[in-house]
């Protein structure tokens, strides 16, 4: 007589504390082990890309801040650099060089709150405690700069919108040199953690072969071995000024993931610190009066430049007629804009490539004979914020 | 090894010729364009062909042109890590046209052609599960068609009587507005074309 088998349906979500966000997962279980996984998403839908069409290109920038709210400013920077390109623009160096401090101020953040929930969700409470101080330390470099600590709105096409208040890459600087010594301190609690390593080690494997064909990117494609980094490769703003090394994993597991963020974070610290030391002085946004508002000292004296500054706020600024795909590479992967302008101060379409849509896609393969516990665990190091994912 | 954008495109050119109705250097990347028909044999070409090596897919999306009189444009956006070079592929359908799936070649084309069909209502061929992904379940129309108004046809409410949620045909107590601040002011470059034509009219 054949063995009776009878798989079980079980909801998971939407409002789960390991689906980091709105996720509703059906899974089919037998006894303990995953059959099936059909991720419903879509629950955190917005309409960013409808409202995007909308708006001129200006108020359509707040909206990246929305996607990832981990780190927001990666995401404003995909959406400048593409209306740049667009319009033809150049930025200066300065404006350059704070737009790349504050991306990888973006990439500490996102990769401190992933290791850290990655470590809650296998058990481990501590981290998150020590690894949220921090962040809220390099929040208050946001807000400092930007004015808010999480919708900052501060990259626009052309630079960035104001220049660094006085004693803030000081700060910045003085952060990084005793920083390290929080990752130290994370390590201790985790890389040789028994029980952190049994619940990662050799959970949610991803060879080459598959990382490629599922889209991956960021570090679920380099935790399989890739050396692929689009800022090394594909180098924007001026990456190409720092000297920086891109960890790549072995076996592409949760635990390759997680050591390659955390080596990814000291590099990080290295290209801030270089930042801080290399940073050039002079305007931090284009010149160029079609696309930056006149300085507010003019708007006290000129007609003229009141009339500029209203027009550029009412109408924006057009952008000549195209088609182009910017991609750069966000905390959690590839994030890209593909735009179509169409001549007017609107953009026709505004399509978001999300590195975590096509990861969470893989969810069904990745867990496919793993344990009901291991889906907390590779959701966990799949870093996903649901933000980028519904849009 | 890496071969060039220039390069690629002769490549892609030579290897397809017929299917590839225009070819052009933006940005640094290839576009091409192709027809509804070849679009499976183009795909796999870009991936198979020793020269091209497009191992990745990054993204599906449409783009909704209401007056034309093939209504949507297809994009396909790939990668190549070996090359460093991606290529946009652009194909017109119309609202009729079934679009052949990709996943046989990108298992990850799933969510994205789901996406599309979710947001545009286009269906395509031998797709799997082509179901809605992004909009809430038993959501009518597609949101990101030009038609398709910004506020939505329906909006939901909890219902005290009820007791539960329910939805409603969308009341809007304000109509909504959309600003026409454009004008034929140009600013700068407008005046500066001026000052040209005056001067080469004094020369």
């Amino acid at each position: 007589m054949p063995k009776q088998t009878k798989t079980m349906n079980l909801n998971f979500g939407p409002q789960h504390p390991a689906a980091h966000g709105v996720l509703r997962l059906i899974l089919e279980l037998d006894g303990e082990v995953v059959e099936k996984i059909d991720p419903h998403i879509g629950l955190l839908h917005r309409g960013t890309e409808k409202l995007i069409e909308h708006k001129t290109y200006t108020q359509a920038l707040p909206y990246f801040d929305r996607l990832d709210y981990v780190a927001p400013m990666n995401q404003e920077h995909a959406f400048a650099l593409a209306v740049e390109k667009l319009l033809n623009i150049e930025v200066p160096i300065r404006g350059q060089y704070i737009r790349v401090l504050f991306c990888e101020i973006g990439r500490l953040l996102s990769h401190l709150l992933n290791v850290t929930t990655q470590a809650l969700d296998v058990g481990a409470l501590t981290p998150s405690l020590w690894g949220f101080e921090e962040r809220e330390t390099l929040m208050t470099f946001y807000e400092r700069a930007s004015g808010s600590r999480l919708h900052a709105n501060y990259f626009r096409p052309g630079g960035v919108h104001k220049d660094l208040p006085v004693k803030l890459l000081e700060d910045i600087f003085s952060f990084c040199e005793t920083f390290p010594k929080i990752i130290d301190d994370l390590e201790t609690l985790l890389t040789d953690n028994r029980i952190f390593k049994q619940r990662n080690v050799d959970i949610g494997i991803v060879t080459k072969q598959e990382a490629l064909e599922h889209s991956f990117s960021g570090v679920m494609l380099r935790g399989s071995g890739v050396p692929w980094d689009l800022r090394k490769s594909q180098p924007y703003e001026c990456y190409q000024d720092f000297n920086f090394k891109i960890p790549v994993g072995k076996n592409g597991d949760c635990y390759d993931r997680y050591l390659c963020r955390m080596e990814e974070m000291r590099e990080s610290i290295n290209i801030i610190k270089d930042c801080i030391k290399k940073m050039p002085s002079g305007p931090v946004k284009s010149t160029d009066g079609k696309v930056t508002p006149p300085k507010r000292k003019d708007l006290k004296n000129s007609m003229e430049a009141l009339i500029h500054h209203f027009k550029l706020f009412s109408e924006g600024f057009r952008v000549p007629e195209g088609e182009i795909y910017t991609a750069v590479e966000a905390p959690k992967g590839e994030f890209g804009v593909y735009l179509i302008a169409d001549g007017s101060s609107r953009p026709y379409k505004c399509k978001i490539r999300a590195p975590g849509f096509s990861h969470l896609q893989a969810m069904d393969y990745l867990l496919k004979g793993h344990m009901l516990a291991d889906v907390p665990a590779v959701l966990g190091s799949l870093d996903i914020v649901f933000g980028e994912v519904d849009r | 090894m890496s071969i060039t954008v220039e390069d690629l495109e002769r490549t892609v050119n030579s290897g397809l010729t017929t299917a590839i109705k225009m070819s052009k250097i933006n940005f640094g990347q290839l576009v091409i364009q192709i027809s509804l028909e070849d679009l499976y044999s183009t795909i796999l070409y870009l991936k198979t062909n020793n020269k091209c090596r497009f191992k990745q897919l990054i993204d599906i999306t449409a783009v909704d042109y209401p007056e034309k009189n093939k209504r949507f444009k297809i994009v396909y956006l790939l990668l190549s890590h070996e090359n460093n070079l991606r290529i946009i592929i652009n194909m017109d359908i119309d609202e009729k046209n079934d679009v052949p799936s990709i996943i046989k070649i990108f298992p990850s084309a799933n969510w994205m052609e789901r996406e599309v069909f979710d947001m545009y209502g286009i269906s395509f061929k031998d797709h799997p599960n082509l179901k809605r992904i992004l909009t809430d379940y038993g959501f009518k129309g597609y949101p990101l068609r030009k038609d398709f108004p910004l506020t939505g046809h329906s909006e939901v409410r909890y219902d005290e009587d009820k007791k539960k949620v329910i939805y409603e045909p969308v009341k809007l107590e304000q109509e909504y507005r959309k600003f026409d601040s454009e004008s034929p002011w140009e600013g700068t470059k407008y005046i500066k074309e001026e000052e040209k034509k005056k001067e080469s009219e004094n020369k």
